[in-house]
């Protein structure tokens, strides 16, 4: 790529200028001064030969244009989905509703506000026919203003095989409204996102841990949870590890030197 | 005389646990059951012995570095998982593949798909009372592991794909040892069916057994053949094609009552749609490369994306979250079919008796790896 306009000459000789020994460096070159004339002759040389290369591939690339899977890979770009059929309805049936509209490879995502998330679910299941709810998720983003948390709800629709995507900024302690009563998927689903993030789902009819055991201590997929994990014993042996992790103080524990 | 004790028989409701450590629940299951007599009262399958982390790794490694651990997740079924994280990074990173690469690709999650629904049959007949497809089926995956084995070295933990195509060339003379098994195959899946599918008992244990509308099972969320054997017409190979699979020819069964009997036909019937697919892809596999020209370290753009194959179990989603120029996923998770059918166990057992359990565990087609992650 750079080595289209050589700003300085290549490093290596023409096989006409056999006179330094094969391998030199060319910190060992630069020992041998060259006078002006040899200078700009190498140079020359060196801009005749680039001149040629950039002609010669000039000169191919019209009778053969690359296949995609040769080209460098171009990433998609943003771009604004206010005018997505879904989006209208929405923002028409619950003013307010959408604050943003983002097409991304080809996927929609709507923002919407995390206290409204129910009615919304719940309009675009019974009103815009998305019948299956196919994920739920979220994604921690510690240092973000708007709230910690993201929650991600992935809509499809059979009709036309469409898909929309919701994402609902939340802050981290606040609840959001469960949509378990709207897709009955979301039971497992919600308790996941308890489970890894420590979001609570209000109305949910049984929000308990689901991957890990119910005594754990932390939230794991959160962004300030180590990944080499921490010491969970803390909430079923409290008066042997200190809360939060951590080794056990020293003299813990039972005589064969561990907890039971 | 004193008073009469309570005997052991008045016993109204007892809660007995099913697994984790039981043969019949496909790896660590564990189901809290309250029965009354035989009958199931209340099913609530409690998951979570087998959680890695697998999302948490996932974030601190390269995407191309995250490929092995994905082989980890649904380990009956490497390949299609191996697809699903590259078809998803693909779509962040806007790499197309070369025709010959999304045909390998093709060959091999089909091959995986016979080999998982041969698990799945095995296990299932095993389960029910029938111990010979067992011997049947196991002698046709061990060949197919063997053409697994002979293109990448390993039999399960596959590895087999890369994102922007897959890593090797086939060795030579695959495709006619590929060809030859693809050839023979529907016959072997006659032979299985003369064990079963008019078998009194086999009958007997799964019709009417675990029975799901198609309303609920689009409720439930349902997808892969628990879907299509209530008669949801839907696959992911149909409705966003990935790799070249809108070249290819082949039909979607469905079933008629949703019970366990009709989403075994609908997997007997897909095997012979992916012989179907194995044989297209064989045939006209074309030449070029297997690798597209991708940078050596992938960066992304911010953004996420969703990505999702038809795995054998149903649809395999990677949910990709991506940070500016991050080599990195900043958050992935995984959309596993196994951990979403298998919520709807309690729909369909209550009111069944214990042994019927089996059945539906058996043909719900769980992977606790993909399950718990």
């Amino acid at each position: 790529m750079s080595d289209d306009k050589p700003v300085n000459p290549p490093e290596e000789k023409p096989p006409t200028e056999g006179a330094a020994p094969e391998g030199a460096t060319p910190s060992a070159e630069a020992k041998q001064p060259l006078s002006e004339e040899e200078k700009a002759a190498k140079i020359a040389a060196a801009r005749a030969r680039a001149a040629e290369k950039k002609a010669a591939e000039a000169a191919a690339e019209p009778e053969a244009p690359k296949p995609p899977w040769e080209e460098k890979p171009v990433p998609p770009d943003h771009a604004d989905a206010a005018d997505d059929a879904d989006a209208v309805a929405l923002a028409a049936e619950l003013p307010g509703s959408v604050l943003a509209a983002d097409r991304f490879a080809g996927e929609v995502t709507l923002s919407v506000p995390a206290g409204r998330i129910a009615e919304i679910c719940s309009f675009l299941k019974n009103g815009r026919g998305f019948r299956f709810l196919v994920d739920l998720t979220a994604i921690d983003w510690p240092e973000r203003a708007e709230g910690r948390f993201d929650l991600i709800y992935w809509l499809h629709r059979h009709d036309d095989s469409k898909r929309l995507r919701l994402r609902a900024a939340l802050a981290e302690e606040t609840p959001v409204a469960s949509v378990a009563g709207v897709w009955k998927t979301a039971d497992w689903m919600e308790r996941e996102a308890y489970d890894m993030f420590g979001i609570v789902f209000e109305g949910h009819p049984g929000l308990e841990r689901i991957l890990t055991w119910e005594g754990f201590n932390g939230h794991p997929l959160r962004k300030d949870f180590p990944v080499e994990g921490i010491d969970t014993g803390a909430a079923i042996y409290p008066d042997v590890y200190p809360p939060g992790g951590g080794p056990p103080p020293e003299g813990a524990g039972d005589e064969e030197g561990g907890p039971a | 005389m004193t008073a009469p004790e309570k005997s052991l028989f008045d016993v109204e409701e007892m809660e007995i646990n099913f697994g984790p450590q039981h043969p019949a629940t496909h790896g660590v299951l564990r189901v809290k059951m309250k029965l009354d007599g035989e009958k199931i009262m209340e099913a609530r399958p409690i998951i979570g012995y087998l959680h890695r982390g697998t999302e948490k790794l996932f974030e601190t490694m390269d995407f191309p570095q995250c490929i092995p651990h994905t082989d980890r997740m649904d380990y009956v079924a490497a390949a299609t998982n191996n697809q699903g994280f590259c078809v998803a990074v693909e779509k962040l990173l806007g790499i197309s593949i070369p025709p010959r690469a999304a045909y390998l690709r093709m060959i091999l999650a089909e091959l995986q798909r016979l080999a998982s629904h041969l698990v799945w049959l095995a296990t299932h007949a095993v389960d029910i009372g029938a111990i010979t497809p067992f011997f049947y089926t196991f002698r046709e995956r061990d060949a197919i592991l063997d053409l697994f084995e002979s293109y990448c070295g390993a039999r399960l933990t596959l590895n087999c794909m890369k994102i922007g195509g897959v890593p090797f060339e086939l060795p030579e003379g695959w495709v006619e040892r590929c060809s030859e098994l693809v050839d023979g195959f529907n016959a072997h899946i006659d032979e299985y069916e003369n064990l079963l599918t008019e078998n009194r008992i086999w009958k007997k244990r799964t019709i009417g057994i675990g029975v799901v509308t198609p309303e609920e099972a689009i409720e439930w969320g349902l997808t892969g053949p628990p879907l299509r054997g209530s008669g949801v017409k839907w696959d992911i190979r149909k409705v966003f094609p990935y790799d070249r699979y809108d070249e290819i020819d082949f039909e979607i069964p469905v079933g008629a009552n949703g019970d366990t009997y009709d989403r075994y036909l609908v997997r007997m019937e897909e095997m012979r749609q992916s012989v179907r697919i194995l044989r297209q892809c064989l045939d006209r596999l074309p030449a070029g490369p297997s690798m597209a020209r991708v940078p050596k370290i992938l960066r992304s753009k911010a953004g996420m994306v969703y990505g999702a194959v038809e795995a054998p179990k149903g649809e395999l989603g990677y949910f990709i979250v991506a940070t500016e120029k991050g080599t990195a996923p900043y958050r992935c998770h995984v959309r596993p079919p196994s951990f979403v059918n298998l919520q709807a166990l309690p729909l369909m057992v209550e009111g069944h008796l214990v042994a019927d359990l089996v059945a539906v565990i058996g043909t719900l087609d769980i992977v606790l790896g993909e399950i718990d992650r």
